[in-house]
């Protein structure tokens, strides 16, 4: 591709229109809120992933050695709650979903500009107070912040982290609500449903979570926290309540939260299959109401989370029927991946590497979670390290996979350079090899029957959790190395033309990076998306 | 703004930047108040179903229970927020026609109306207080149930202390409309936010509507005082 008369760097962009804090901390521009939301989650994912490395040095041995059982309690729980909310739950949605809806719908801006930024700032107000909670002693309910030991019986900072907890949440409703309007009211002209990109359509589902889910979370941890400061005892038993009650308000949000763990995903690894593949994505309308499908499930799933928690057998059955039903929609999404692969020209970028580990991650994941979905093995597994992998291989073999192959596919539209191809290749696979080193042994271990959340163990697991450590370090190397090649591609990358991928959409029809109204006029729509087969021009950035 | 949109007839300054039309832009903004709405029922539908479920198991408790609301307090309150209803409603249809100072005096009126319904609140607040009727910190209670009829308590005063923070913050946004309008910020083209403000307040009565027979009502063989 030649280059264009005006140098990139000089054309005026969302980057370089205004400099200094302030037009940072006083913008509406949905994109520089992106990256407000990257810096800040970013900064959570290490704090995050520094607890996960003490968890996994002390179980390197047997022994109870390198902290005691209270600090390893609150490690567990501070690396969960770090991690769910104040990394996963925004990662996709507030970064990339945030920097890209607008522009794949051909809007100027979300409908609501100053409610994204306030959503930042009430993010920021719940970072502050959960870093308060980290500074002076921690927590250690576990991040299910379970009744009555949350209620009763701990003396740590319960009441600062549910209310750190409370305020995010209000981001996310944020969020949502805009994401919701946004998609309704603001689609440019010709641009129909039915030809809205998948990753607009994920996180329209996923903002139907925020928006159904999140309250009653609030409202959990609210009550909690009045137990604990007014001592009403809506979840006590000593004064008439139930614990079970609360399990099931908290699941009730945090089972659809763990689809907003994965829905975003699902929206970028559909970009990225369908870009590197070059073809329609197989079976569009089928992904799209696939999406929807899981969003409207995951409400009618909770208590899989509380087989062995006393709840009836018959209720117990008609939740683990409902979550085989889960399994329809996220086969859909997996074998129409597939089948887009079928007969495509293949181009194994970086992105699509990590396009496809989701793929295989997500499907161990989903596997196994129709394993503990069936009553019996639930019960010998609950509470079992089986639990944990299982999760992870959702939550970090599919989300961040998907977070990271979205933040490589869409880097050169966000900064305007190139991140070097080979560095991001060595990235992925290292972070592939660390992931499942750390991952797989967990789940021999949780079905030898190790339990989770105790800081020593029997030491007749000890080789498989040297494994599972020997990995953890593994998969810390691949995490740093992508972020330190960013920032250096943002000052020595190569500069990024328009379209570096070929790729069809929106986004990638305006500058790269976008001026700060996304587009000089408001395109009108005459195609269906990913119409590849219509695009003639061919990748040519493959190193 | 270096937007170069073909001639728009009416370029009304009232309209932001990324919006196309005023109408886009009104049907954003009460899109998201009514997709807000949503996001409240929930946050309140934990505590209803809650509710729900211990009503069913301990009905017994919760007729003791009621048989302690205030009765004609509670009534009368509800008059008080139907009231303020209307006054929002007549602000809302005065702010639609232009009639800012009028709009401001209806505003202010729903003001009163609302600081009427806590007062009333707290008066009842007060009672409870004082009969011990505060589970966990200063609870007494002598009759059958009393661990039930407690949690009962714990009910009415999560799910009424919510809502009176809920109509503390609708008094804040009527007043911040009402001092707008009054600068006469708000015109037939425009009155978003007043229509906005207007649904939030409907819904924290509507959530009224609800409380009201739920907790004073149960059942109707009232003993008063």
């Amino acid at each position: 591709m030649t280059t264009s008369a005006v140098p990139i760097r000089e054309r005026e962009n969302y980057l370089n229109k205004e400099y200094g804090i302030k037009s940072w901390l006083l913008t509406t521009d949905h994109k520089r809120i992106a990256l407000l939301y990257l810096m800040s989650i970013t900064f959570f994912f290490f704090i995050g992933g520094f607890f996960a490395l003490l968890i996994r040095l002390e179980l390197l041995t047997p022994a109870g050695d390198l902290v005691q059982a209270d600090t390893y309690n609150k490690l567990f729980t501070m690396h969960g709650q770090v991690m769910v909310f104040f990394f996963l739950i925004p990662a996709v949605p507030a970064v990339l979903g945030n920097f890209l809806i607008p522009i794949m719908i051909g809007a100027k801006d979300l409908a609501f500009p100053r409610i994204n930024l306030l959503s930042w700032y009430i993010f920021i107000l719940g970072s502050a107070l959960m870093l308060y909670t980290i500074l002076t002693g921690g927590v250690d309910t576990g991040w299910t912040f379970y009744t009555p030991l949350s209620t009763e019986f701990l003396t740590t900072k319960v009441v600062a982290a549910a209310m750190a907890i409370f305020i995010v949440g209000f981001s996310s409703i944020l969020t949502g609500l805009n994401f919701i309007v946004t998609i309704h009211r603001m689609r440019a002209p010709g641009l129909t449903w039915s030809r809205l990109p998948l990753f607009v359509w994920a996180n329209y589902a996923t903002s139907i979570i925020f928006v159904l889910g999140t309250p009653v979370l609030a409202i959990s941890l609210a009550l909690v926290g009045l137990e604990r400061v007014f001592h009403l005892g809506i979840f006590n038993p000593k004064l008439g309540g139930d614990p079970l009650l609360f399990q099931h308000l908290f699941w009730f949000y945090s089972h659809p939260a763990v689809y907003v763990m994965i829905l975003p995903g699902m929206g970028v690894v559909s970009e990225i299959v369908a870009c590197f593949s070059r073809k329609r994505l197989f079976g569009y309308k089928f992904m799209a109401l696939a999406v929807i499908a899981i969003a409207v499930l995951g409400f009618l799933v909770w208590a899989h989370h509380m087989f062995v928690a006393g709840i009836s057998l018959y209720a117990a059955l008609v939740f683990s029927l409902f979550s085989y039903m889960v399994a329809v929609p996220s086969a859909i999404k997996v074998f129409n991946w597939t089948a887009t692969l079928y007969k495509g020209s293949i181009s194994y970028t970086t992105p699509m590497l990590y396009a496809f580990g989701f793929i295989g991650l997500f499907t161990m994941g989903g596997m196994t979670g129709l394993f503990v979905a069936a009553l019996g093995i639930d019960v010998h597994v609950t509470d079992t390290y089986f639990i944990i992998a299982h999760f992870h291989y959702i939550m970090v073999g599919g989300m961040v996979m998907a977070y990271l192959g979205g933040m490589h596919f869409w880097w050169p539209k966000i900064s305007g350079r190139m991140y070097p191809e080979g560095w991001g290749k060595l990235a992925a696979l290292i972070i592939f090899i660390g992931f499942n080193l750390t991952f797989f042994p967990q789940f021999i271990l949780g079905y030898m029957g190790m339990p989770r959340r105790y800081w020593q163990y029997s030491p007749e697991f000890q080789v498989l959790n040297v494994l599972s450590t020997a990995g953890a370090s593994i998969l810390a190397v691949g995490y740093l190395l992508p972020m330190l090649y960013f920032l250096w591609s943002m000052r020595y990358g190569k500069l990024a033309d328009d379209n570096p991928w070929g790729a069809a959409g929106l986004e990638w029809m305006t500058s790269s990076p976008p001026t700060t109204s996304n587009f000089d006029e408001i395109p009108t729509v005459t195609w269906e998306a990913y119409n590849y087969d219509q695009l003639k021009e061919v990748p040519v950035e493959r190193q | 703004m270096s937007d170069s949109s073909p001639a728009l007839a009416t370029h009304n300054r009232d309209l932001q930047h990324h919006f196309t039309t005023m109408e886009q832009q009104k049907d954003a903004s009460v899109m998201g108040m009514w997709v807000f709405l949503v996001t409240e029922i929930m946050f309140f539908g934990g505590m209803f179903a809650g509710y729900m479920i211990y009503r069913y198991q301990y009905y017994d408790a919760w007729v003791e229970g009621s048989q302690h609301m205030d009765f004609w307090w509670g009534t009368i309150n509800t008059a008080v927020l139907l009231c303020s209803s209307l006054t929002m409603a007549l602000g809302v249809r005065a702010s639609q026609l232009g009639r800012r100072r009028l709009t401001a005096m209806f505003l202010l009126i729903t003001i009163l109306f609302g600081l009427g319904f806590l007062g009333i609140k707290g008066i009842e607040y007060h009672g409870h207080w004082v009969d011990q009727q505060f589970p966990g910190t200063n609870f007494h209670f002598l009759g059958p149930n009393p661990r039930q009829v407690e949690l009962f308590f714990s009910f009415y005063w999560a799910m009424t202390g919510f809502h009176a923070l809920h109509v503390l913050i609708g008094i804040c946004l009527v007043a911040y409309i009402a001092y707008h309008s009054w600068r006469g910020a708000y015109g037939p083209d425009y009155h978003n936010p007043v229509e906005n403000v207007g649904l939030y307040w409907h819904f924290v009565d509507i959530v009224w509507i609800y409380l009201y027979p739920l907790l004073y009502l149960i059942s109707h063989k009232h003993v008063s005082g």
